[in-house]
């Protein structure tokens, strides 16, 4: 199958009176790494419930793997793999009982099952703990282990809420490699941020989500572009000269004054532009 | 046709035997009853009916095998009351939010529970049956092989429809309630009167007329009807009074529990069609 895996129109969630998601619509390409970026509560894990039909669809339309997650809900489980924000392994059970359990549940066949086991015991180099208890295995293990139960059933798509909150740099570059590799396999994933390097790592594309409404959408590079190269911070004992000052700069491409602090959008890489900005502030007192 | 719930059963099965605290109490509580209370109990009362004439051409039962029939009921009572404890747990600890979000029906889910229930009631209640006759417990006394036979298994399938029933009430509840201090005041509040306005350990003949009307339509009281019925048979007396069990009486007690289940089912599903994740 080519074309869109994830195709969402006008989708709008509210909790009681207070809009969780505002009229988005996207689509996820088949094959693609896709990501949404945007702050805590911004409405990235609604999107989703939705979409993985944990919350019932209020207003537009959705459809996943071609189903229509109104009314193909069982269709669109069938086709899809989790990953939760939450970690929710069962502790008491071993690695591979977590995984033969999972594989219960969507009545796949035994010797399917342990196949598909084997494989994404390798994949995910778990292969020694396959007898540990969830309990007795490191953070990072336990992501690896949810990431390998997420793809037991071989899904048309794996969804991943925020996948590498609280985890270390070392951690966290090491699960991206993992996902690089399922990506490579053919599966499309689609996942929730709140670290730009995440998304920028990772995807082919991003939205940029905040308060429920997408902002904008492209690959790293494009985003980059429209959006200026980099984002500084600026405390000066004089926000009124020091924006001047900017502002004559050929690579500033915006500056905001907040009450405090300066907003610098920079269109060119950081390290060679900071020094020069020092500079010029410092020749002005 | 679907046989998820086969998933459930098995990783209960698998907890059940690995947490040694949970398996050896559970296999020890029912012994436990029959030794201290059981024989402390029949004790006193064969002492306090010791005067009351034997009705003649009637078997008479002492009081350890009227009330073991009441230890099994009371005992499976009380582990299928508490069994839905591990869904709130589960979804306390968003364990379930895996299976929730499953292609699996809500209804297998309560489905599996129930059947581990009723597994770990079969064992209890062999248990009762085997440490009662060791201790001198009157069951099956005068049966052949063959009838034997069919009053055990009479005995198991009331039992099933029993814990079933009250694994499907206590489920309900569980995955209600948000907290493990609330859900274990409800079971404690419900299990006093159930097992107090029943035949479960004494006889209901005395009772006011009140709560004699209201144990008859206690599980308890048909679930120890029908085990006294299986187990001491049709006809016989204990502490002076005397029993008659009829075909009517057997079958009132498993439509009642059936029932019961039915009812207690159609709860659960409504209750678990309502979780959100």
């Amino acid at each position: 199958m080519t074309g869109n895996v994830i195709e969402v129109n006008n989708l709008e969630y509210a909790y009681g009176s207070v809009k969780a998601v505002d009229d988005i619509s996207f689509t996820v390409k088949q094959g693609e790494i896709f990501s949404f970026l945007g702050p805590n509560g911004a409405g990235k894990s609604t999107v989703i419930n939705v979409l993985t039909t944990l919350r019932k669809i209020q207003k537009g339309e959705a459809r996943v793997n071609g189903y229509d997650v109104a009314k193909e809900s069982k269709s669109v489980r069938r086709s899809i793999g989790i990953v939760f924000q939450m970690l929710c392994l069962d502790h008491e059970m071993t690695v591979s009982e977590n995984l033969e359990y999972h594989g219960k549940i969507y009545s796949m066949p035994k010797k399917e099952r342990k196949e598909r086991i084997e494989e994404l015991l390798k994949l995910t180099e778990l292969e020694g703990k396959r007898d540990t208890l969830g309990k007795e295995l490191s953070g990072g293990m336990k992501r690896r282990l949810e990431l390998a139960r997420g793809l037991m059933t071989k899904p048309a798509v794996l969804f991943l809420d925020e996948p590498t909150v609280g985890f270390d740099i070392q951690t966290r570059m090491r699960m991206w490699e993992y996902l690089r590799e399922i990506k490579r396999e053919g599966t499309t994933i689609f996942l929730t941020t709140h670290y730009m390097e995440e998304a920028d790592q990772l995807s082919d594309r991003i939205s940029i989500i905040d308060h429920g409404k997408i902002i904008v959408t492209g690959s790293a590079e494009e985003l980059k572009n429209k959006l200026g190269k980099d984002l500084i911070y600026l405390e000066t004992s004089n926000n009124k000269i020091a924006a001047e000052i900017l502002r004559s700069l050929n690579s500033v491409k915006t500056v905001t004054e907040d009450t405090k602090s300066l907003r610098v959008m920079i269109g060119e890489n950081v390290t060679h532009v900071l020094p020069q900005i020092m500079e010029k502030i410092r020749g002005k007192g | 046709m679907n046989f998820e719930f086969r998933a459930i059963y098995w990783r209960d099965m698998i907890k059940f035997f690995r947490f040694k605290s949970l398996l050896i109490s559970s296999l020890i509580q029912p012994v436990m009853w029959l030794a201290f209370f059981g024989l402390a109990m029949s004790d006193s009362f064969d002492q306090l009916t010791s005067l009351i004439p034997n009705i003649s051409g009637v078997p008479t039962v002492d009081y350890l095998s009227y009330m073991g029939a009441g230890i099994i009921a009371m005992d499976v009572l009380f582990t299928s009351l508490f069994g839905g404890t591990t869904l709130m747990f589960d979804k306390k600890f968003s364990l379930l939010k895996e299976t929730l979000a499953s292609p699996v029906p809500r209804s297998h889910i309560i489905l599996g529970i129930g059947l581990s229930g009723v597994t770990k009631a079969f064992i209890q209640t062999f248990i009762i049956i085997g440490f009662g006759k060791f201790i001198g417990m009157d069951f099956f006394k005068g049966y052949t092989l063959n009838e034997t036979f069919i009053a055990v298994t009479g005995i198991m399938l009331l039992v099933a429809i029993f814990t079933l029933g009250f694994l499907f009430l206590s489920g309900s509840i569980a995955i209600t309630i948000e907290n493990p201090e609330g859900m274990q005041s409800i079971f404690s509040l419900l299990s006093m009167p159930l097992l107090f306005v029943s035949n479960a350990l004494y006889p209901i003949d005395a009772f006011p007329a009140v709560l004699k009307f209201l144990s008859m339509f206690n599980p308890l009281t048909l679930l120890a009807n029908g085990i006294r019925y299986f187990a001491l048979g049709q006809n016989f007396s204990a502490m002076g009074n005397h029993y008659i069990y009829t075909t009517a009486d057997i079958g009132m007690s498993f439509l009642g529990l059936i029932l019961f289940a039915l009812v207690m089912l159609s709860a659960a599903i409504w209750r678990f069609n309502k979780v959100n994740i």
